[in-house]
């Protein structure tokens, strides 16, 4: 009896712990790199710090909401909810609102509304759906194109509302295909590509081809599979091949400003005037942003005292920038805190998607694991100057309503799921 | 295998992140001083430097206000620049370049455009300057110097030097220092120290309000006025007497060890070296490498004493028992030792004593003395660092250590010294010349004066300085404990009865002032320098050091003219005039006095550079000053006189 009356209450608390620790530290971070002059008036809504305060007192509501509905309605719904989100997408061609040159944003009045963000949790649920029906085995090609299908649309869709970086976030459900089963060769092809990009953007083709050269022969030589002569010959001309086109697709398909941000990555500029003028662009916000978390020192200079912040030297620095806050007024212990947390918060995911029984919301456990893995390996990343920069927000972290929303909608839902895997007794 | 993948890449990450943060935050991580901060604006707000009064507490330095013209290249509007020029008294192409200058260090923030306008021009400008957009005036303190005497006491300020920048945090570029004479020596004291202002800045180099509310900021504390020993009456009459003529002056209470006057000849005006014209004017001192004006001779030059260390000899006879006041050496015109022979001007037979021997100045009864001491043992070796010690206890051949800018050791030679020249036998009759402050031994004229002060003290000295009083705070003790020297006071009378023999029939009985009881000691020193490679001679050095009254002495004095010929021709008669004003504040000696004006040396310090064939000594011919000059050295004399006119 006593386990009936708490049945409501079986969530799995670290997760939901570890997930506010996050939205109250990213709120004191907020405040500390939004506030101007000394006098801070906590409930001024004109402000960003004020705003927040809005956001997540509805994320209260949004949670208490979330945990009531039945979790069979989450998987039922599923192909409804992608449905409808994907409608909000394509509607953004007509109704949205241009932010900074992504038209990414539903605009009712001062209020914005950005549907790509929760088009991310759509997508999980289809996934899940999909992947958990009894009728579907990734190893078949067919269903890897129907699964490919679900993922690759909102993908393009908000790459065609000029939002890039959303579109890197898809790429986090390879991870949860990887997992249900999709053959090994995937992998071993996006790793390939990946470093063979990088090899010979960096060094040029030639040396690619000649590390990939021999790198095959090891392959022959050293594999206990024992790889046909003409299997490694046919892959190693695909690699040329690309080592070789990767430069026509760098020089022609990417826009002049992802190219920027590549060639300072990788330092292949070398044309000083060049140079001086990315300084001055968007290799200032790194700059600046290495400079302010530098500056933190292993202490930090303390909670609303950071000069580089104070000062608004980190443009942009309460959304995709917030880290550098972090950096600056709470040093080595405070930022690595916040690393721990985060990675705290997605071994527990994982090991509670691990847990499940039901195949839907162990899925989908992965997936929200993979998503939320992905903003942050991006975000601080290139806060920190490791990866070319692409605007994503750091998940609960970042200003933005839309954002916080959707991550505590990402989360909650499969709290709400795993609450039904400890209730199924 | 497949569930590791994710988890290990989260791990994976988390570390790598971690490992950045260690990078970025602990190893590679600067200084976290406020001071090192580019997002905070370090503002400073300069206190009054103190000032500095003489010892009759008048007026020596103060402040002046100065104006200098900023400019915000940004915020200049069209301007009527033919107008602004003339009021700036400035060229167009000058104001242009001046324009271009400021643009280009840095077009949001001031710099100066026109430093230091006079009270005049900043008046004229001043009810122009709101219509001239972009530039203000911005006021700023200089030293004023108030009256043009003690340019080598004083010294003067300068902007800092990268040098000091980087030894002393508390200095940045363009702050101000003193660079010699006592705004140096006492820096700390005058500047007092500034006050600190820090403001958040954002990346627009804009100011954005005091950081922190203002929690580090400092007010600037006043430097600290402060009273010098100089007599600025004596110091200004000093100096007249040293006109035309080069060489050093110094005068100290021996009750004290108050420096009263130091002059040093040649000088200059001391406002020269400042404001908008320093650099011009300091350029132009610092290259007259002839006249050295910037050498303050007083303290740096370093000269054999001459017959004035047979004093020290006496006295260091007395104190080794090697003779008594009383014992006699008789002069044969000179003193033979070995193979060589010293002149002397005695007449041949002369039986000197102590006494008479100082009267006279014999060399003969020094050389004996200084033989008897150095021999005293049978050991010259012993004997000359026995003497080199008694000598060193009056502060000769070190350094004084005291609150003076500069300063020069001297040289007292001991054996270790001449261990080059003499390494394996060593005789007294090798350093005869010492006996009468010729050879290895040299002095400055501080030292001298100093010397003059421990034989008025009868046997201990205060070290020379010049500080009398710091606002609230006590004198060091080096400066108020005597230091004692090793000759025994009893050995003093008979070498003070000498010298004051020397002022009643001596070597400088023409130099006696009715009424005053002065003791002193001529000295003629043979100069020789290095023209063109070869060793030539020029006209002696003229010496002079003295103490008055004989009992219960106020001031002890040593003049130093260079090229002066004989001890009492020069430096006697600016002794004894010295010596009177100080203890009468009237001249009864106007004899003297007069002589002194009308003389010049210049002609004497031509010579070597002429070129020409020169006769020195008695073949030199005096040069006497013209009649314009000399009026306005009498019109000088008056205003010392009475300064109220």
């Amino acid at each position: 009896m006593v386990r009936e009356t708490n049945r409501h209450f079986k969530f799995d608390w670290i997760t939901i712990l570890l997930f506010f620790c996050l939205v109250g530290f990213g709120w004191l971070n907020i405040l500390s790199a939004s506030h101007v002059g000394t006098e801070v008036n906590y409930f001024d809504f004109s402000q960003p710090f004020g705003k927040q305060l809005v956001f997540i007192f509805c994320t209260i509501l949004l949670i208490t909401l979330l945990l009531a509905i039945d979790a069979k309605f989450y998987e039922r719904f599923a192909s409804v909810i992608y449905v409808i989100s994907m409608l909000s997408l394509v509607g953004l061609f007509v109704f949205g609102k241009n932010v900074n040159g992504a038209t990414s944003w539903y605009g009712i009045g001062s209020f914005t509304l950005q549907p790509s963000e929760f088009a991310k949790a759509a997508t999980a649920l289809a996934v899940a759906k999909f992947v958990s029906d009894l009728n579907t085995n990734l190893t078949f090609f067919k269903d890897q194109i129907k699964v490919f299908a679900i993922i690759i649309t909102p993908a393009i869709l908000v790459l065609l509302q000029n939002d890039t970086g959303s579109t890197i976030v898809y790429g986090a459900f390879f991870f949860v295909l990887y997992r249900e089963g999709l053959p090994k060769y995937y992998l071993n092809i996006a790793v390939s590509l990946i470093l063979i990009a990088i090899l010979s953007l960096k060094f040029g083709a030639v040396i690619t081809s000649i590390i990939a050269v021999f790198v095959a022969i090891a392959i022959y030589f050293f594999n206990k599979r024992k790889f046909r002569v003409h299997h490694i010959i046919m892959m190693l001309a695909v690699a040329i091949a690309v080592s070789f086109s990767i430069k026509l697709f760098y020089n022609n398909i990417l826009q002049p400003h992802q190219k920027d941000r590549i060639s300072l990555w990788l330092n292949l500029e070398k044309d000083p005037i060049k140079l001086d003028q990315m300084k001055k662009t968007f290799a200032y916000n790194l700059n600046e942003s290495e400079k302010a978390i530098g500056k933190g020192g292993l202490w930090g200079k303390g909670f609303m005292q950071g000069t580089r912040t104070t000062g608004k030297f980190v443009p942009e620095q309460h959304t995709d920038y917030i880290f550098s806050t972090v950096g600056e007024e709470w040093g080595f212990v405070g930022s690595s805190l916040v690393v721990i947390t985060f990675v705290l918060l997605l071994l527990r995911i994982l090991h509670l998607a691990e847990l499940q029984k039901s195949q839907f919301s162990r899925i989908y456990g992965y997936s929200v694991a993979a998503i939320v893995f992905i903003h942050f390996l991006i975000n601080i990343g290139m806060v920190m100057g490791l990866i070319p920069t692409i605007g994503i927000p750091l998940p609960m972290f970042s200003y933005g309503g839309s954002g916080l929303w959707a991550f505590t909608i990402l989360i909650l839902i499969f709290v709400k799921l795993d609450s039904n895997r400890i209730n199924e007794w | 295998m497949r569930q590791f993948l994710l988890f290990i890449s989260i791990i994976v990450v988390g570390l790598i992140f971690i490992a950045r943060l260690f990078y970025l935050q602990v190893y590679t991580t600067g200084s976290h001083s406020l001071f090192a901060d580019n997002a905070i604006r370090k503002v400073y707000d300069y206190p009054k430097r103190g000032f500095v009064f003489d010892r009759n507490g008048k007026l020596l330095v103060s402040n002046q206000p100065s104006y200098d013209v900023m400019v915000i290249p940004r915020e200049v509007e069209p301007l009527d620049t033919l107008e602004f020029c003339n009021l700036l008294k400035i060229t167009k192409d000058q104001f242009l370049a001046k324009y271009e200058k400021s643009k280009h260090y840095s077009p949001r923030l001031p710099s100066v455009f026109v430093s230091h306008l006079s009270k005049e021009d900043y008046a004229v400008l001043q009810e122009k300057m709101r219509k001239f957009h972009g530039f203000y005036i911005q006021k700023r303190s200089l030293r004023h110097y108030e009256a043009s005497i003690g340019a080598n006491v004083l010294g003067d300020l300068g902007e800092v030097n990268n040098r000091t920048i980087e030894n002393d945090p508390y200095y940045r570029m363009g702050d101000l220092i003193g660079k010699q004479g006592i705004e140096a020596s006492y820096e700390n004291t005058l500047r007092g120290v500034k006050g600190i202002k820090f403001i958040q800045k954002d990346r627009f180099n804009r100011n954005i309000g005091p950081y922190k509310n203002g929690e580090f900021d400092t007010i600037p504390e006043p430097g600290k006025d402060i009273t010098i020993t100089i007599d600025s009456d004596l110091q200004a009459y000093g100096e007249l007497l040293m006109r035309n003529k080069r060489g050093g002056v110094i005068a100290i209470e021996p009750a004290t060890g108050e420096i009263l006057a130091m002059v040093a000849a040649p000088t200059y005006d001391p406002n020269l070296l400042v404001g908008r014209d320093r650099s011009k004017n300091f350029t132009k001192l610092y290259n007259d490498s002839i006249a050295k004006p910037l050498f303050n001779r007083s303290l740096q030059g370093v000269y054999a004493p001459g017959s004035p260390f047979k004093l020290m000899n006496a006295l260091i006879s007395l104190q080794e028992g090697v003779t008594t006041p009383k014992e006699t050496v008789t002069c044969y015109r000179g003193y033979h030792y070995g193979r060589s022979f010293m002149k002397c001007h005695c007449a041949s037979g002369t039986r000197n004593n102590m006494i008479s021997g100082i009267q006279h100045s014999c060399n003969a009864y020094f050389a004996t003395m200084y033989r008897k001491i150095l021999d005293k043992n049978g050991n010259a070796s012993e004997g000359i660092n026995v003497w080199s010690e008694h000598a060193k206890s009056f502060g000769l051949g070190e350094f004084l250590n005291n609150d003076l800018f500069v300063g020069q050791k001297g040289r007292i030679p001991d054996r270790e010294y001449y261990k080059y020249a003499y390494p394996k036998t060593f005789y007294s009759s090798y350093t005869v010349s010492n006996a009468i402050g010729q050879g290895e031994v040299a002095t400055t004229p501080i030292q001298l004066a100093n010397m003059a002060a421990a034989i008025a003290n009868r046997g201990y000295f205060y070290t020379p300085h010049i500080i009398k009083n710091i606002e609230d705070e006590t004198l060091p003790e080096q400066f108020t404990k005597p230091k004692y020297t090793t000759i025994d006071s009893q050995h003093f009378d008979p070498v003070v009865e000498g010298m004051h023999e020397v002022y009643k029939r001596g070597t400088a009985a023409s130099l006696q002032v009715r009424g005053i009881d002065i003791c002193g000691k001529t000295g003629t020193v043979e100069n020789f320098i290095k023209l063109d490679s070869t060793k030539v001679q020029l006209t002696d050095h003229s010496i002079f050091l003295a103490f008055a009254p004989k009992e219960n002495p106020k001031i002890a004095i040593s003049v130093f003219v260079e090229n002066g010929y004989w001890g009492s021709r020069y430096a006697g008669k600016i002794a004894s005039l010295m010596i009177e004003k100080h203890l009468r504040d009237t001249i009864t000696r106007t004899d003297l006095e007069t002589w002194i004006l009308k003389h010049s040396l210049e002609d004497e310090y031509a010579k070597p550079y002429s070129g020409k064939p020169f006769g020195i000594n008695g073949r030199s011919a005096f040069q006497v000053v013209d009649d314009e000059e000399y009026a306005e050295l009498r019109a000088l004399l008056e205003q010392i006189n009475n300064p109220d006119k």
